[in-house]
């Protein structure tokens, strides 16, 4: 297993599909662990027929082949007996749909979001925020920059029962994001990465679950924009600079974080 | 499910031939300066040594020629390139500069032996002026400009020419790299131009390519891909003045190139990456959760200015 995790991280984020399923196919024993391990983008978006709303596919809303839709609750192709989450969850996920929306919007100007609770073990539960924006031009770029572009973010919160007014939030988020620009001058250039980080707080409830995620998300999906363009995308722009320094010398350092 | 909807435990063995194209792909996809890792972890994913030496045997020339690979000679004479251009056999390449021939052991990655060229192996005279005049100014340029580069020209037609009246083609190969995997980071220069001399028309045509590709993976997976294809001309003169006017043509084009790149990067953070996720919302402040008030207000607006535009 250790050997799969390290081959996923040097094969491009670009080819993690056909990697995850080639590693699938030689370790069938694994598949469980490979699964919940790989970090793969949200392939799709399907359409709840009865609201007319998109919804991501995920591991989390899937029974069988069938796909829960958070806004109607309902399983897409219909199931009967589909696990859902009980009434008091549901409330909140409800509630965490609507808000996360206008959250996405304001960050995002356009993509899809989905977030779905379920109950765990010992009055904890399970949130998962989902966001999957097309920022190329064809799709959701406001500014026409990319040919193409693709950002997936799947938040996974633990939340821990309630105990004298405070919980524990453990979240673990993984960002995939892929871009390319293209023109007849300057050719193609395309940076594409993924990148997993964990936060943990325990925090008062005072203000409600949604508020104690909605934080922590929002301050998790800023750090690791922030890490991706300056870390991390400064580094391959470092490591051009040592292949072929530029003629006047300057020297490319990282802005100090 | 991304793999076709079967139920992993169901899957069935897949036969050695299968996982030895799997083992391939891995290996052909390493990253600059990664295949040896790559390699050990196929060997311990695919635990049946007979399969992987198989996948390796086919994958490592595929990839030592697509990332130009330079392997030290045993005579301490430099570097030869493993190119597909110098490639006379499947372990042995041709190496222009010293005229010798390389043996190579492309899974170990080294250079087993040197032998001396055959004539036939070698340009004509006439030719070798060209090429050799022309590798001559191209090294000055590439060992002033790339700390851990090597470049190669080669003639890939026409090099039994006698004198003026007959065109011939050459390719220069350039290739750099760094690997600095205690820092998690690789990266890799190329660059292959095809010199086309058309002695008709008295006419030099130049067309380039160049790939450079970086790996940064500390706690994280972030590759860079970038590449460009150029065409140039100059007119078809002397060995010298050719070699001056093509290597001139190949700075200025390379120069470029990597003055494109660095603005593709400072136009990161606040163009082409706000088109995936802004750094701040339009309000210019973080978002406010606490107020749920807010939200249906916010919802509201945001529907109005949706139809307003």
């Amino acid at each position: 297993m250790e050997a799969a995790m390290d081959l996923m991280r040097r094969i491009s984020p670009k080819e993690s599909e056909t990697a995850l399923s080639a590693l699938l196919s030689l370790l069938p024993h694994h598949s469980a662990d490979l699964l919940s391990q790989v970090d793969l983008p949200l392939q799709q978006v399907c359409m709840d027929q009865q609201l007319m709303k998109e919804f991501i596919l995920c591991e989390y809303n899937r029974d069988a082949d069938s796909y829960r839709s958070p806004w109607s609750n309902k399983y897409f192709p219909p199931l009967e007996d589909g696990p859902l989450p009980s009434p008091q969850l549901r409330k909140l996920e409800i509630e965490a749909n609507e808000v996360f929306t206008v959250y996405r919007d304001q960050y995002y100007e356009g993509g899809v979001s989905s977030v779905y609770i379920w109950e765990d073990h010992n009055e904890s539960f399970i949130a998962c925020f989902l966001i999957k924006k097309d920022g190329s031009r064809t799709g959701h770029g406001r500014r026409g920059y990319l040919q193409e572009g693709s950002w997936d973010a799947v938040h996974v919160i633990e939340v821990g029962p309630e105990e004298e007014g405070t919980a524990h939030y453990r979240l673990t988020s993984t960002v995939m994001l892929s871009l390319t620009t293209e023109d007849k001058s300057s050719g193609t250039f395309n940076l594409s990465g993924s990148i997993r980080r964990q936060m943990s707080h325990d925090l008062s409830v005072a203000e409600g679950h949604l508020c104690n995620m909605g934080k922590m998300i929002e301050e998790m999906e800023g750090k690791l924009r922030n890490s991706l363009d300056q870390v991390y995308f400064g580094k391959t722009r470092e490591m051009v600079c040592t292949l072929r320094p530029p003629p006047d010398g300057i020297q490319l350092r990282l802005p100090e974080n | 499910m991304a793999d076709g909807g079967d139920e992993p435990d169901e899957a069935e063995e897949l036969g050695g031939r299968q996982k030895a194209e799997i083992a391939k792909w891995f290996l052909a996809n390493a990253p600059a300066g990664e295949i040896q890792y790559v390699a050990k972890d196929m060997r311990s994913i695919l635990g049946d040594d007979a399969i992987y030496e198989m996948a390796a045997a086919e994958a490592y020339p595929v990839y030592n020629k697509a990332h130009l690979i330079a392997l030290q000679m045993p005579d301490r004479s430099g570097d030869v390139l493993i190119t597909a251009y110098g490639e006379l056999d499947k372990n042995n390449y041709f190496d222009p500069r010293t005229a010798q021939v390389a043996t190579v052991d492309h899974v170990k990655q080294v250079c087993t032996n040197v032998r001396p060229a055959s004539d036939e192996e070698l340009p004509s005279p006439y030719i070798e002026e060209f090429r050799s005049t022309l590798a001559d100014e191209l090294s000055k340029y590439v060992g002033e400009t790339y700390p851990k580069g090597t470049c190669a020209v080669y003639c890939i037609s026409g090099k039994d020419a006698e004198g003026p009246g007959a065109d011939f083609e050459f390719v220069i190969v350039i290739s750099a790299t760094k690997y600095s995997p205690q820092n998690f980071c690789n990266g890799r220069w190329q660059s292959t131009w095809n010199v086309d001399f058309k002695d008709d028309l008295q006419f030099v045509e130049i067309k380039g390519k160049i790939l450079v590709g970086s790996h940064y993976f500390e706690e994280g997976n972030v590759h860079l891909d970038a590449k460009n294809e150029f065409k140039d001309s100059t007119i078809f003169q002397s060995p010298e003045d050719c070699a001056a006017s093509i290597t001139n043509i190949i700075c200025h084009h390379e120069t470029e190139f990597m003055a494109s790149l660095e603005a593709s990067y400072v136009h990161l953070p606040d163009t082409t990456f706000k088109d995936l996720r802004r750094k701040l919302p339009v309000t210019r402040t973080l978002f406010p959760w606490h107020s749920t008030l807010q939200f249906s207000l916010t919802r509201d607006i945001t529907r109005e200015l949706e139809i307003g535009q």
